[in-house]
């Protein structure tokens, strides 16, 4: 067995794989309980104003029905804010509270929740019930409202870098001068699996929750807060997340409404929420966006100049660092960066896959191209000729990074050279070929974890942390680790994550997952082994009496000298001798602050598309994607290549299929549907190539960066500046539709 | 979804009786686009009459040499029937350009041709619509219209027809077999749906409790030289934006005759026959083409987000035209467009 | 026992009879449960999943008299009669599919919510013997969106099981 090791930096299919393909991987919405009870939330109809009058009599008496609640038979919660503050991902303002009064705050708000005996039974009384309105003017367009810069900073994203050098000045005098605007559209992150709550009534106020979320431990503390719960007798249970992008960071209604009725009722409740209503909730807010660079006659930056206006809600100041790139990620002198908000009727928008890099690198990487052409530069050249070796923005040295690789390894793989630089200049049949590139950037984060190993005497070892795997493969990654360390079989470690009962860990995102969760059941490892070892030196005569931990080896569910391995102690023999079932060890993370105040860490990715564009019709048809990816060790390069192709995929649906539309008048999400708003389908999607540039980064003890975002950050630049060679139209506003083309 | 009673029909008379007597009883077969509208109460039955059990599952040859397709055949059973792919190759490509898979062998053929539109309001309650609730206004016309209608609309409404079948069937000049309280009757393709006028809670011709039984294809014809071409904002699996059923008879490099269909851009499958006539006896050239497709846009009107929709029509039918000259049709499974 | 509680509030249930996974149900239904919902909710087979209750996304894809159907847009009492195959019934851990097999080796899932329904529409698609090729394998099966855009992985999934010889013959 000793052969399969190490696991980590090879291919592993995911641990979970026999669950998800058999349908016994369950999900928020599918616990159940002998007393469940349906519940269905009523939409408001009107984008903003006050609900006059609610007659809820005739769902009341419709079939099945238990209860209907809504602002003026809410159970009691606090009026000020702070509680509904315990969110690790909160920002600055009030946080929306469902039934906190009269107001309303954006269409589609939940202003009444029906409980029933049957889902059918929800859902049609949740259609009975009535309410007028006292209606005013909904505004849900980011350009008709009125700007300023974000008073208070929001927490754990890099403030705007202040300006340095004189980047107008500069690019006054620049001899060659690109400015353009761009406009990312909103998107909802629509993850396959609907937003939902199973709370289980457990009795004596005891309450195990089981809710769509990025990781348990947020909403339980921000239920505990607001319903002022004690956190003993409430426990949340998650183990598979149907995707969520982002969008299951922050509580939802359905969890707050859903522990409400339960607690209210006393009994176990399920809120599933419609697909519409996936548009009531966190999106990836509307940006516009103007990027100026100046540059000398051979293309070289001499002023970079990025403004960014994006939308929030009335009710909170949601940021994202969208202009910070483009302080760092070239190298130049004077720049100025300014990041402005705009509030609008809508939801609080919410972090969507690499939230500020997507928005903000698409304009930088589609402003490059405009200056390769400008400067009639190649465009990799061009970013090569402009490549930085230090963030300066924070004035420091990159932890690693291997851009350069990836540029090189990716053109060669794409077959960049075969690139002629013309726009329409490279035909077949009647479609136009374009070749793209752009560059992808994200921040490389970690955050505190703990975390559990527990070895049984059978020689089963488990791994914990209370992290979520939403898809990226966190259980397979953390038995990897787990297996590694004991010298195990993979099949003999289990991993559990999603509950509140094991090691704390934040929510899971910013692609920290590997790196924190992993450090830390490799931390509690380390521990578990020095224990094990210890027994094993106390046994009667043992063989190991004297040995040290690097004298010996863990392997085949046994300590061995390492210069004899003869001279063994078997796991089962060191539970017997120190008198245990099992024996466990708790490990932990921090992020180390010393490292992080000399480098700046990032991840790097270079992307390459080849579209072809039909001439007359503008039909735009993706022909393959190259994405090489340096974003340090790679634990897994099955599950990892999965991440980028994911992250590439949700990139081409925003560069040409994604944009949520609202009616300008209503204030109300038209499209709100996987029918009308369009995800790309299986016919979109054309082969993809990862490569994974070979990286070593010193940041923590995996040496990981993380993948969960870079592979979307660049793709929809890439495939935008693809278009422009195949056709030589600039479309510089998302998403790049038929009409657009034509 | 509002309760409803659910009776399950065993002959086509019951369930026209059943239907007949009860102004809130509907059919329902496939249920693809009736379930959908239910759950979200954009039709609200009090009743429902399974029809599924009805013996209308057959393709049988007509003694005028084409077939007569049982209402109830599914979309993906037609699609792949041997004669259907054979002689009416136009009409198979239609239907595999629609929905997805799953979805076609639900789907029944008269279903088809009486799914309702996809306009953004008729499927959200709480905004105006007249198609929905008449009298209730259209809050398309100023809103977003990106999929809207640009020919034959009203000041009442401006939605489109969704079927890719309908469009093909259309071009085909197939006729459908009705049965209802007052007995049957034939109605000519063109005849069925209707334009939305001041009554577009209308979708079609048919009276309540009638039934569609059967569409019937004469004889085949444009074997050769015909095409589906639909354009949309993804590569499958969504609706048409724009789409052109073209079929021609061809002698060497004349066109003999001609029939346009379009898709996406009207209350119902879009046929000029003027703009047929115009390409009779009439070499087969971009000229002569893009002469038919202004003939077939004539009086065309855009509302702001569907103006686009317009020269994309023209466009679509130069290219379909192409293609079907060139005895080259669009194959859906392929993505470029030939 | 909890099926009887929950038909009992409903107005009209009907009596059907199904087949599901080999196992047959009598079950009264009132009209407006979907099969997805009666899978889910009545039989507690959760792995057919609700993406969006619309057909608009294939996740709740299951086998009905063999055929690939959206269940969350059929209503159970108009299968009465039916034979119904859910993911659970096309192979469990100890014994899995090969298409399964295929899924879990060619990492054609991330978060698994879209699987089941990706798993039942590709045995389907290769029942009714329409594609050959790659491109008509991705057309034929873009009614099961996979919004962690593993379409790559299903693809190569599906190619390897139609490519075994054996799988082909067993099919026949």
């Amino acid at each position: 067995m000793s052969n399969v090791h190490p696991y980590v930096g090879r291919a592993k299919s995911r641990v979970d794989g026999p669950l998800k393909v058999s349908g016994l991987a369950r999900y928020a919405a599918e616990f159940t309980a002998p007393d469940l009870a349906y519940a269905a939330a009523a939409p408001s109809a009107i984008a903003k104003g006050r609900i006059t009058s609610l007659d809820v009599s005739a769902a009341l008496a419709a079939p099945g029905v238990i209860e209907v609640l809504s602002h003026e038979n809410k159970l009691a919660f606090p009026e000020d804010d702070e509680p509904f503050k315990n969110d690790m991902v909160a920002v600055p303002g009030s946080p929306f509270r469902p039934f906190r009064d009269d107001r309303i705050h954006y269409s589609g708000q939940a202003i009444a929740l029906v409980v029933a005996d049957t889902h059918e039974n929800a859902r049609h009384a949740a259609t009975l019930v009535k309410a007028t309105y006292d209606a005013e003017t909904p505004n849900v367009d980011v350009a008709a409202a009125s700007h300023y810069q974000p008073p208070e900073p929001r927490d754990g994203i890099p403030p705007t870098p202040e300006p340095r050098g004189d980047a107008a000045g500069a690019f006054a005098g620049a001899p060659i001068k690109v400015s353009a605007d761009y406009r990312v559209v909103a998107e909802h992150h629509n993850p396959m699996e609907l937003q939902a709550t199973t709370v289980v009534w457990e009795g004596d106020g005891r309450l195990l929750v089981h809710n769509k979320t990025q990781g348990v431990v947020n909403p339980k503390n921000y239920i505990c807060s607001v319903f002022e719960l004690d956190a003993e007798k409430v426990r949340f249970v998650s183990p598979f997340v149907g995707g969520a992008f982002g969008m299951a960071l922050r509580p939802h209604y359905d969890v707050f409404l859903a522990v409400m009725a339960s607690l209210k009722l006393e009994r176990s409740i399920r809120l599933v929420l419609t697909r519409g209503q996936m548009f009531t909730m966190g999106w990836r807010p509307d940006c516009l966006q103007t990027v100026s660079f100046g540059a000398d006659a051979g293309g070289r930056l001499t002023s970079i100049q990025h403004h960014a206006i994006q939308a929030t809600s009335h009710y909170e100041d949601y940021q994202e660092p969208i202009v910070n790139w483009s302080g760092f990620l070239y190298d130049c002198d004077n720049v100025a960066l300014k990041y402005e908000l705009g509030k609008i009727d809508t939801p609080t928008p919410s972090d969507m896959r690499a939230p500020g890099a997507t928005t903000g690198v698409f304009a930088l990487e589609c402003a490059m191209d405009e200056l390769a052409y400008a400067a009639q530069v190649d465009p990799v050249e061009l970013r090569l000729m402009n490549y930085s070796d230090r963030d300066k923005n924070d004035d420091k040295p990159f932890s690693s990074k291997e851009l350069r690789e990836a540029y090189r390894l990716g053109a060669e793989r794409f077959g960049w050279s075969k690139r002629s630089p013309e726009p329409r200049s490279m035909l077949e049949g009647r479609e136009l070929i374009g070749y793209g590139m752009a560059t992808g950037c994200w921040e490389a984060m970690t955050m505190p974890h703990k975390a559990r190993a527990t070895l049984t005497a059978d020689g089963k070892l488990e791994v914990a942390c209370a992290t979520a795997d939403i898809g990226t493969g966190t259980y397979t990654i953390l038995a990897q680790i787990g297996a590694d360390a004991l010298g195990l079989d993979i099949a003999d470690v289990t991993s559990k994550v999603g509950d509140t009962a094991l090691p704390m860990a934040p929510v899971e995102g910013g692609s920290w997952a590997a790196a924190s969760a992993g450090s830390a059941v490799k931390d509690a490892c380390e521990t578990l082994k020095a224990e094990l070892l210890n027994h094993a030196r106390g046994i009667d005569g043992s063989p190991l009496a004297n040995a040290a931990l690097d004298h010996v080896v863990f392997a085949n569910g046994r300590i061995a000298l390492a210069a004899d391995p003869s001279k063994a102690v078997s796991f089962a023999e060191i539970l017997k001798g120190a008198g245990r079932d099992a024996l466990d060890a708790d490990g932990g993370y921090e992020p180390d602050k010393d490292f992080a105040k000399t480098y700046a860490g990032y991840t790097h990715a270079a992307c390459f598309v080849e579209v072809r564009v039909d001439e007359d019709l503008g039909v735009v048809r993706l022909a393959r994607v190259v994405s090489a990816v340096a974003a340090g060790k790679i634990l897994n390069p099955l599950t990892a290549r999965s991440q980028i192709l994911g992250g590439v995929v949700m990139g081409c649906g925003m560069a040409l299929h994604e944009e949520t539309l609202w009616d300008k008048t209503l204030g109300r999400v038209m499209n709100a549907s996987l029918g009308e708003y369009h995800v790309p389908a299986h016919a979109d999607i054309p082969d993809i190539d990862v490569i994974f540039v070979d990286e070593e980064d010193g940041s923590n003890p995996l040496g990981v960066k993380g993948l969960g975002e870079i592979g979307i950050v660049g793709t929809a630049a890439a495939v935008a500046n693809a278009i422009f060679h195949a056709t030589g139209k600039r479309v510089r506003e998302l998403p790049i539709t038929i009409d657009k083309l034509l | 979804m509002m309760n409803f009673s659910y009776t399950r029909a065993e002959t086509v008379a019951d369930a026209i009786a059943a239907v007949a007597a009860d102004p809130g009883a509907r059919f329902i077969a496939g249920g693809t686009n009736l379930v959908d509208l239910m759950k979200y109460d954009v039709m609200k039955p009090e009743r429902l009459v399974d029809i599924t059990r009805l013996p209308l599952r057959e393709i049988e040859a007509t003694d005028a040499g084409g077939l007569r397709i049982g209402a109830l055949v599914p979309n993906s059973d037609l699609a792949y029937d041997a004669r259907i792919q054979r002689d009416y190759p136009l009409l198979a490509s239609a239907i595999l350009a629609g929905a997805s898979a799953q979805l076609r062998n639900a789907a029944t053929t008269g279903g088809n041709l009486l799914q309702r539109t996809r306009c953004y309001y008729f499927y959200d309650v709480a905004t105006p619509c007249n198609k929905r609730e008449p009298g209730s206004g259209c809050a398309a016309k100023t809103g977003v219209n990106r999929v809207n209608a640009i020919l034959g609309t009203s000041e009442a409404c401006i939605a489109t027809h969704p079927s890719d079948m309908c469009v093909a069937l259309a071009a085909l000049e197939a006729s459908v077999h009705v049965e209802g309280p007052n007995g049957p009757r034939v109605v000519p393709f063109a005849e069925f749906h209707r334009l939305p006028g001041d009554a577009p809670q209308n979708d079609n011709t048919l009276a309540h409790g009638e039934m569609v039984v059967a569409v019937e294809l004469p004889a085949p014809r444009f074997g050769r030289n015909h095409t589906y071409l639909k354009l949309r904002d993804r590569l499958s699996y969504a609706f048409a934006l724009v789409s052109v059923a073209a079929a021609l008879d061809m002698d060497g490099d004349v066109i003999v005759d001609a029939r346009i269909a379009l898709g996406g851009v009207a209350h119902k499958p879009w046929r000029v026959t003027d703009s047929e006539a115009l390409l009779k006896g009439k070499p087969a050239t971009p000229d002569s083409f893009g002469a038919a497709a202004d003939a077939i846009l004539s009086g065309a009107t855009g509302y702001g987000g569907n103006d686009f929709k317009i020269e994309l029509a023209r466009r679509a039918v130069v290219r379909a035209l192409a293609q079907a000259v060139a005895g080259e049709p669009q194959v859906q499974s392929d993505k470029s467009v030939n | 026992m909890e099926l009887d509680r929950l038909a009992a509030a409903e107005p009209n249930p009907v009596s059907i009879a199904l087949t599901v996974n080999g196992v047959e149900r009598r079950l009264d239904v009132p009209p407006t449960v979907t099969l997805l919902d009666l899978l889910r909710e009545r039989l507690d087979l959760t792995g057919a999943k609700k993406g969006c209750d619309q057909g608009q996304c294939g996740a709740c894809t299951v086998l009905v008299n063999g055929r690939r159907v959206n269940a969350c847009l059929q209503l159970a009492v108009m299968n009465d009669g039916a034979e119904i195959t859910t993911i659970e019934g096309v192979g469990q851990p100890d014994a899995l599919h090969p298409l399964q097999e295929a899924f879990i080796a060619h990492d054609a899932f991330q978060c698994g919510y879209c699987t089941p329904g990706q798993i039942c529409s590709a045995l389907g698609m290769m029942s009714e013997g329409h594609a050959k090729t790659a491109a008509e394998i991705r057309e034929l099966m873009s009614g099961n969106l996979c919004r962690c855009g593993a379409y790559g992985n299903i693809v190569d999934a599906i190619e390897d099981v139609m490519g075994r010889s054996a799988f082909k013959e067993a099919a026949e």
